[in-house]
C-alpha cells in the first residue's frame, strides 16, 4: 500500500471530472422536479444519451456533434415518459421506471457494434495564462469544455429559477398545478418543457461518461449514476448550487475509493466499490428529515377535469 | 338605457350527463354589485368560469360594454379587465406575497417595485398585508386579502367573488363589506357569488337566481326577503330540523389541557383546549376554516395520538388509543373532506363501509373479511339514508358529493356511537341532503349520544348545537349556551377580526 | 379529450394488457425488421417455438424454472406496489437471498442431512428479509425515500456477490475459479426437480403457494383490505386505523423475503453455484411482470409464464436467427410502455375533442 502514489492535484482535477455526469444529470432533473414531476428514468435517460453521443461521434469525428446527439437522445427517450405521464396519465414512478429498463436495453442493442471502439477526443480548454498558474491551473482551468457548461448550466438554472419570470410560472406549477391552472397557465406544456429539458441535460450527463470520463463504451456503463443523481436533488433540497457541492462531493468519493484501490489499500475491492452507494444512503437518511422544501404537487397526476 | 358592463345571453354549457349552464342570460351594470345566487350545483361555478375564460361554453355569447366578449384564456380574461378571488386553489403555499400577486398579472413589476405596490393598495383599501411573507403562514382572511390585493393591482372593471366570506368572521366580513362598497364607488361593478342571503341582501344591489343551471328569477335584494328568496334558490319550502327539548346525562367526553402540533407543515397546532361534551348534547365548533378544525377531528378520531388523560371517555383515558380502539369503545367520527379521507374515491360503497364499521358491525373474524355482510351494512345505509345509487357495489367518486355525504354521516350514525364528532358535515350538500343531515344528527342526541359538530357554517350551529365554542388559531374558546347568543359575541369567540383594522374608508 | 370514468371500467382492466402485449408484438416486429430478421418469423419463434416447436418437450419445463422466481418477486413486489411502497431493489434482495441460502447450505457441506434444505429455505428468506428491511426501517424511522435506497442496495448486493464468490464461498476445490462448490452435486442442498424432465422444482411450489396466499390475503384478509386502502387513499386508511410504519415492514419484509426465496431456489437448482454473473435481472423484470399482471395475483402468474416465454424464446431466436439478446430486452421494455400507456383506459374515456381550454 503507498498512499503518496495519490497525487492530490491530480485527485481535485478527475474529482471533477467524475462529478460532471451527476451534476448534469441532477440539474437537469432538478428542474423537472421543481415543475412537479418525477422522473426516475434518469438512469435510462443518460445510458441513451451515453450511447448517442458515442455513436455520433464515432461516426463524424466530432465529439461536439456527438454531445448534441446525446442531448437529443436524451430528451427523445424523455418523450416517452412525457407521453406516458402527461397525456396517458400514467403513475410516475412506474414509468419512471420503464423508462430506465427500456433505456437499458435500447442503449446494449444499439450499442453493439461499438464495444472496443475509440471516441474521438474533445481536448480541454487551457484557458490562457490562469491555466498556467501552478496546482490551481491544472485543477481548475485545463478541462473539457463540457465541464465548464456544467456549472454554466448550474448557474443559469439557479438565475432563472431565483430571478425570471419563467423561473416563478415553473415554481407555481410545480407547487400547486390546480392554482396555476386556475390562473391560466398551461401547465401540460410547461411541464414538458422542464421533461423534455431534464432529458437532455441527462442525456449529456451521460454522453460525458462515455465520451469523456471513461472513454469507451460499455453495456449499462451508466451503474447507477442516474440513481445518485436522483439521490443528489433530494440532498441539494432543490437548490442548484447545493447540487453542485453534493455532485462535487460524490464526484471526491468515487475518486478516492478509484485511487485507493489503485493504492492498494487493504480493503477488499468490493468494499471500496460499494461505498459510493452506501455513503449516497448515509446522506439520504441524515437528510430526510427535511422535506419541506420538496415542491408539494411532486409526482401528482394533473387532469384539468373542467 | 345605458349599455351594461357584461351582457351574457343564453350561455349553456353541458358536461356528460348533466347540463350545467342552461340558456342563462344577465345583464351586470357598471358599479353594480350584482349577486348571483343559487344551491350547491346549481351551476354558478361554471358560469363564473366561462367569464373568467377558463371554460367555453357550449353556445350563447356574451357582451363587454357592448363588444363580443369571448375570452380564450383568463389571461385575455385579465387583460380586460376582469378579475377573480377565487374560494379554492389559487394560492401557491411555498412562495411569499409578492409572487403569488406577480403570477396573477400580465405583466408585473420588478419584484421591489411590485413589493411597495403592494404595500399601498392595501392600506388604501384597508388591507395590511406585507409582500414577503410566505403564504402558507397567513390565516385565511390574509389568504383572501393576497386574492384581492392582486385583483385590484390591474384595476379591474368587473371583480368576481367567489363565496368570499365563507372563511371570514363576521367582523372580517364587514371589513370586506367596506371594501367592496369603496370598490363600487370607484366604480367597479362586482359580481358577488354566494348561498348566504343576509348578506347578499346587506350587499348587493341585484340578484340572478340560478337553480339547476336555469336563471330561475332576479330580485333586488334589499326588498325581497331571505325566506322568498330561499325559496326562489330551493324550489320548494323548506323544512328545518325538528328539536324537542333534550335533557343531558353524564359527562361522555371529556377534553383537558390538549395540546398536539399540526402534521402538516402549514397546519394549525392545538393548544390547550378544554372541552366537555354530555350524553344527549350537541356542543357545536365553529370557527373560520384553518384554526385546528382538521386537528382536532384527527387528535377526536385517534388519527393523532397524543397523551392518555388528555381524552377521556366516560371516565377512560383514550389519548394514546388509535382509531380502531376508539371505534371499539364507541367514539366514532366523520371527517370533512370525503374523498380520500372518509371514504376512499376508488373503492366500492361495501369496501367503504367495511372501512369504518369493521368492528362495531362484527364484519370480521379473526382478520377475515364478511363480504356478504358488509354488503348488508352497505345496503342499509344506501336506505336508511337516501343514498342515491344504483347499487353498493358502485365506486364511491361515482357519488354526489350530496349523496357520498349522507353515506359517510349514514356510516357512523348507523353504528350507534356514544360520541359521535362530524367535521363540515353539509359543506358542499343541497339544502334536502342538508337537512335530512341535521335531522339525523339531532335524532342521535335525542337518543342520548353525545355530539360534537365542527363546521363553518355559523347559521347551522345555531340550528342543531346546544352550547357553541368556537376554534381560533388552536385555541376553543369556553363552551357556552346557544340560547341568547349573539352574532357579535360569536364573531368575539372566533377571533373578532384577527388584529385587523377596520377600514378608515 | 379524456373524461374520467365515474368508476374504473373492468372490461379495460381485463383488455388492457392483451392489447399491450398485442401492441408490442407489432412494434417489436419492426424493431425486429430494422434488425433485418423476419419479423413473423422473430415473432414466431419467441411465442411460438418454445410451446409447440420441435424442442418443445426441453422448452416447456423451462418455462416453470424462469418463470417461477419472477412470479414469486413480483407477487411480493405487487403487494407493495398496491400499497404505494416502491420496493424497486428486488434484484438486491435476490442476490442477498442467494448468498444466505447457499452460505447456510455450504456451511453443512459435506454432511448429509434432511434439514439442511429447509434450513436453507429459512436463511434465503431471511437474507431478502433483511436487505428489504433496510429501506423499510429507515423509511419508517426517518422517512427516508425506499425507491432510492432500495434501488442502491442493489449495487451494494452486487459488490457483496462478487466479493462472496471470490472469498467466502469460493469452491476450495475450484482450481482458483471463482464461484462456489456447486449444489447439484450437493444432494441435501440441491434443488432437485421433483419430477425429472418437468421443471417442477420447490420454487415453483414456492410461486404457486404465493399467489393462491396474495389472492386470499388480498380479497378475503383485512390486511390485503389495508394494502389496497393505503396505495388508493392514505388519509382514508389512517382514517380507518392502518398503522402505517407497521404497513411498510410488513410489505417490504415480505416482498424482501419472497425475493430472497427465489434467489435461494435459484441458486441452489438451475445455477447450482454462487458466482458474480449467476443473476440474470430477475428482480428488475419482475416489476415488469407485476405492473402486466395488473397487481393481481392470478395476472401475475399469467404475466410471469409470459415474461418466461420471452426470455426462452428470445434465447432461441438468439441463436437460430442471430437476433441479439438486447433487442429481447427493449422487447420486454415495450410491454411494460405499452401497458402503462393503454391502461389510461380504464379510468378515462376518449370523447371526441371539443373546442376546451384546458
Amino acid at each position: 500500500m503507498d498512499l503518496s502514489e495519490i497525487n492530490p492535484v491530480l485527485l481535485v482535477a478527475s474529482l471533477m471530472v467524475a462529478a460532471t455526469p451527476l451534476l448534469l444529470a441532477a440539474i437537469g432533473e432538478l428542474v423537472v422536479e421543481k415543475a412537479g414531476v418525477l422522473n426516475l428514468g434518469v438512469e435510462g435517460m443518460m445510458i441513451v444519451g451515453a450511447i448517442s453521443g458515442f455513436a455520433i461521434s464515432v461516426e463524424t469525428g466530432s465529439p461536439w456533434l456527438g454531445f448534441i446527439a446525446a442531448a437529443i437522445g436524451g430528451a427523445v427517450l424523455s418523450l416517452l415518459f412525457v407521453l406516458l405521464t402527461q397525456f396517458a396519465l400514467a403513475n410516475q414512478v412506474a414509468s419512471g421506471l420503464a423508462l430506465t429498463l427500456f433505456g437499458l436495453g435500447f442503449s446494449a442493442l444499439m450499442g453493439q457494434s461499438y464495444v472496443g471502439v475509440k471516441p474521438p477526443s474533445m481536448g480541454e480548454i487551457h484557458i490562457p495564462i490562469i491555466s498556467d498558474i501552478p496546482v490551481i491551473g491544472p485543477v481548475l482551468f485545463q478541462h473539457d469544455p463540457i465541464l465548464y457548461l456544467g456549472i454554466a448550466l448550474t448557474a443559469a438554472v439557479w438565475a432563472v429559477l431565483k430571478y425570471t419570470r419563467v423561473g416563478l410560472i415553473l415554481r407555481a406549477v410545480g407547487e400547486n398545478h390546480d392554482a396555476a391552472h386556475a390562473l391560466g397557465y398551461k401547465v401540460i406544456k410547461i411541464r414538458i418543457m422542464a421533461i423534455l429539458f431534464g432529458g437532455a441535460c441527462a442525456g449529456l450527463g451521460g454522453a460525458y461518461i462515455s465520451l469523456i470520463r471513461v472513454p469507451q463504451w460499455t453495456e449499462g456503463m451508466t451503474a447507477g449514476v442516474g440513481w445518485i443523481a436522483l439521490a443528489l436533488v433530494v440532498f441539494a433540497s432543490w437548490k442548484p448550487w447545493r447540487a453542485l457541492l453534493g455532485a462535487y462531493l460524490f464526484g471526491g468519493i468515487t475518486v478516492l475509493q478509484l485511487n485507493l484501490q489503485a493504492a492498494g489499500v487493504a480493503i477488499p475491492v468490493e468494499y471500496l466499490a460499494m461505498s459510493p452507494y452506501i455513503i449516497t444512503i448515509l446522506v439520504l437518511v441524515i437528510l430526510s428529515a427535511d422535506k419541506s422544501s420538496a415542491p408539494a404537487s411532486l409526482g401528482r397526476i394533473f387532469h384539468a377535469s373542467h | 338605457m345605458t349599455t351594461p358592463l357584461l351582457s351574457l345571453q343564453g350561455l349553456t354549457k353541458a358536461y356528460p350527463g348533466v347540463v350545467a349552464n342552461d340558456q342563462v342570460s344577465f345583464d351586470i351594470g357598471e358599479g353594480e354589485v350584482h349577486a348571483l345566487l343559487g344551491e350547491n350545483g346549481a351551476g354558478k361555478s361554471t358560469l363564473v368560469k366561462m367569464i373568467y375564460g377558463l371554460v367555453k361554453p357550449d353556445s350563447g355569447t356574451m357582451l363587454l360594454r357592448g363588444q363580443t366578449y369571448a375570452p380564450p384564456e383568463p389571461r385575455s380574461a385579465r387583460a380586460d379587465g376582469i378579475a377573480m378571488v377565487f374560494q379554492h386553489f389559487s394560492l401557491f403555499d411555498a412562495l411569499n406575497v409578492a409572487e403569488n400577486i406577480a403570477l396573477g398579472m400580465e405583466n408585473p413589476p420588478a419584484m421591489g417595485d411590485l413589493a411597495s405596490r403592494i404595500r399601498e393598495v392595501s392600506e388604501t383599501y384597508g388591507l395590511p398585508l406585507d409582500p414577503y411573507r410566505t403564504v402558507g403562514d397567513l390565516s385565511a382572511g390574509e389568504r383572501q386579502r393576497v386574492e384581492i390585493i392582486r385583483c385590484l393591482l390591474q384595476d379591474p372593471k368587473l371583480l368576481i367573488m367567489d363565496e368570499p366570506t365563507s372563511v371570514l368572521t363576521p367582523q372580517e366580513v364587514e371589513i370586506l363589506f367596506e371594501t367592496l362598497n369603496k370598490l363600487r364607488s370607484e366604480g367597479t361593478s362586482i359580481l358577488y357569488i354566494s348561498h348566504k342571503l343576509e348578506e347578499i341582501r346587506t350587499l348587493c344591489d341585484h340578484a340572478t337566481i340560478l337553480r339547476l343551471g336555469k336563471n330561475v328569477g332576479e330580485c333586488v335584494p334589499s326588498e325581497t326577503s331571505a325566506r322568498d328568496m330561499a325559496e326562489m334558490m330551493v324550489g320548494s319550502t323548506l323544512q328545518t330540523p325538528e328539536r324537542s327539548g333534550r335533557e343531558f346525562g353524564e359527562v361522555a367526553l371529556d377534553v383537558t389541557g390538549l395540546s398536539v402540533p399540526s402534521p402538516s407543515e402549514f397546519g394549525t397546532a392545538l393548544r390547550n383546549v378544554h372541552m366537555t361534551v354530555r350524553k344527549g348534547e350537541v356542543l357545536g365548533i365553529g370557527g373560520v376554516a384553518g384554526n385546528g378544525q382538521d386537528e382536532l377531528l384527527g387528535v377526536l378520531s385517534g388519527e393523532i395520538l397524543t397523551t392518555a388523560d388528555a381524552i377521556k371517555f366516560n371516565g377512560q383515558s383514550i389519548g394514546k388509543l388509535g382509531p380502531t380502539a376508539r371505534r371499539k369503545l364507541g367514539v366514532l367520527t366523520a371527517p370533512e373532506e370525503r374523498l380520500g379521507h372518509a371514504a376512499a374515491p376508488d373503492m366500492t360503497l361495501t369496501e367503504n363501509a367495511f372501512l369504518t364499521g369493521s368492528v362495531r358491525e362484527g364484519l370480521e373474524s379473526n382478520g377475515f373479511l364478511k363480504w356478504s355482510e358488509t354488503k348488508v351494512f352497505a345496503e342499509k345505509i344506501i336506505k336508511a339514508f337516501d343514498v342515491r345509487t344504483p347499487g353498493p357495489e358502485n365506486a364511491a367518486r361515482s357519488l354526489s358529493g350530496g349523496n357520498l355525504q349522507k353515506f359517510v354521516i349514514g356510516r357512523e350514525v348507523l353504528q350507534n356511537p356514544d360520541v359521535l364528532v362530524v367535521n363540515q358535515p353539509t359543506w358542499g350538500v343541497d339544502a334536502a341532503a342538508a337537512a335530512s343531515i341535521r335531522q339525523a344528527i339531532l335524532d342521535l342526541a335525542a337518543n342520548g349520544t353525545a355530539v360534537i359538530c365542527i363546521s363553518q357554517d355559523l347559521d347551522e350551529l345555531m340550528e342543531i348545537s346546544d352550547s357553541f365554542a368556537a376554534l381560533n388559531e388552536g385555541r376553543l374558546s369556553a363552551p357556552r349556551l346557544t340560547t341568547g347568543l349573539t352574532v357579535d359575541e360569536i364573531g368575539l369567540m372566533m377571533g373578532g377580526a384577527h388584529g385587523m383594522e377596520v377600514a378608515h374608508v | 379529450m379524456l373524461e374520467k370514468r365515474p368508476q374504473p371500467s373492468k372490461a379495460w382492466s381485463y383488455a388492457t394488457p392483451l392489447v399491450a402485449v398485442l401492441a408490442t408484438m407489432l412494434f417489436g416486429g419492426v424493431l425486429f425488421a430494422i434488425l433485418g430478421k423476419n419479423p413473423i418469423e422473430a415473432i414466431g419463434t419467441i411465442f411460438w417455438d418454445p410451446l409447440f416447436g420441435e424442442f418443445s418437450f426441453y422448452y416447456r419445463p423451462q418455462l416453470l424454472v424462469k418463470g417461477a422466481p419472477l412470479v414469486l418477486i413480483a407477487i411480493g413486489l405487487s403487494l407493495g406496489f398496491r400499497a404505494g411502497i416502491w420496493n424497486i431493489g428486488a434484484e438486491g434482495q435476490y442476490i442477498m437471498g442467494a448468498i444466505f441460502g447457499a452460505g447456510a447450505g455450504l456451511a453443512f457441506y459435506p454432511l448429509d442431512a434432511w434439514y439442511i434444505f429447509p434450513i436453507m429455505v429459512i436463511a434465503g428468506a431471511f437474507g431478502g428479509w433483511i436487505w428489504a428491511t433496510i429501506p423499510a426501517f429507515l423509511k419508517v424511522r426517518f422517512g427516508t425515500n425506499e425507491i432510492l435506497v432500495s434501488l442502491m442496495l442493489v449495487y451494494v448486493a452486487e459488490q457483496m456477490l462478487a466479493s462472496v464468490s471470490l472469498g467466502l464461498l469460493k469452491n476450495p476445490e475450484g482450481f482458483g475459479f471463482p464461484g462456489s462448490r456447486n449444489f447439484q452435486s450437493y444432494d441435501s442442498g440441491h434443488n432437485a426437480e421433483l419430477i425429472a424432465g418437468s421443471g417442477m422444482h420447490w420454487g415453483v411450489v414456492a410461486a404457486f403457494i404465493a399467489v393462491i396466499f396474495a389472492y386470499v390475503l388480498l380479497n378475503r384478509h383485512i390486511l390485503g383490505f389495508h394494502i389496497r386502502l393505503t396505495g388508493e387513499a392514505p388519509r382514508a386508511a389512517k382514517f380507518a386505523g392502518v398503522n402505517p410504519a407497521r404497513l411498510i415492514l410488513f410489505c417490504l419484509g415480505l416482498s424482501g423475503a419472497l425475493a430472497g426465496l427465489a434467489g435461494m431456489f435459484e441458486v441452489s437448482g438451475p445455477s447450482g453455484v454462487v458466482s458474480i454473473d449467476f443473476n440474470v435481472g430477475y428482480g428488475f423484470t419482475a416489476i415488469i411482470v407485476a405492473f402486466l399482471g395488473r397487481l393481481h395475483p392470478v395476472g401475475i402468474l399469467l404475466a410471469g409464464g409470459l415474461m418466461a416465454l420471452t426470455y426462452i424464446g428470445g434465447e432461441i431466436a438468439q441463436s437460430q436467427l442471430g437476433l441479439p439478446a438486447a433487442a429481447i430486452q427493449v422487447f420486454q421494455g415495450m410491454l411494460l410502455f405499452f401497458l402503462l400507456a393503454f391502461d389510461l383506459l380504464t379510468n378515462y374515456r376518449i370523447r371526441a375533442a371539443r373546442s376546451e381550454v384546458a
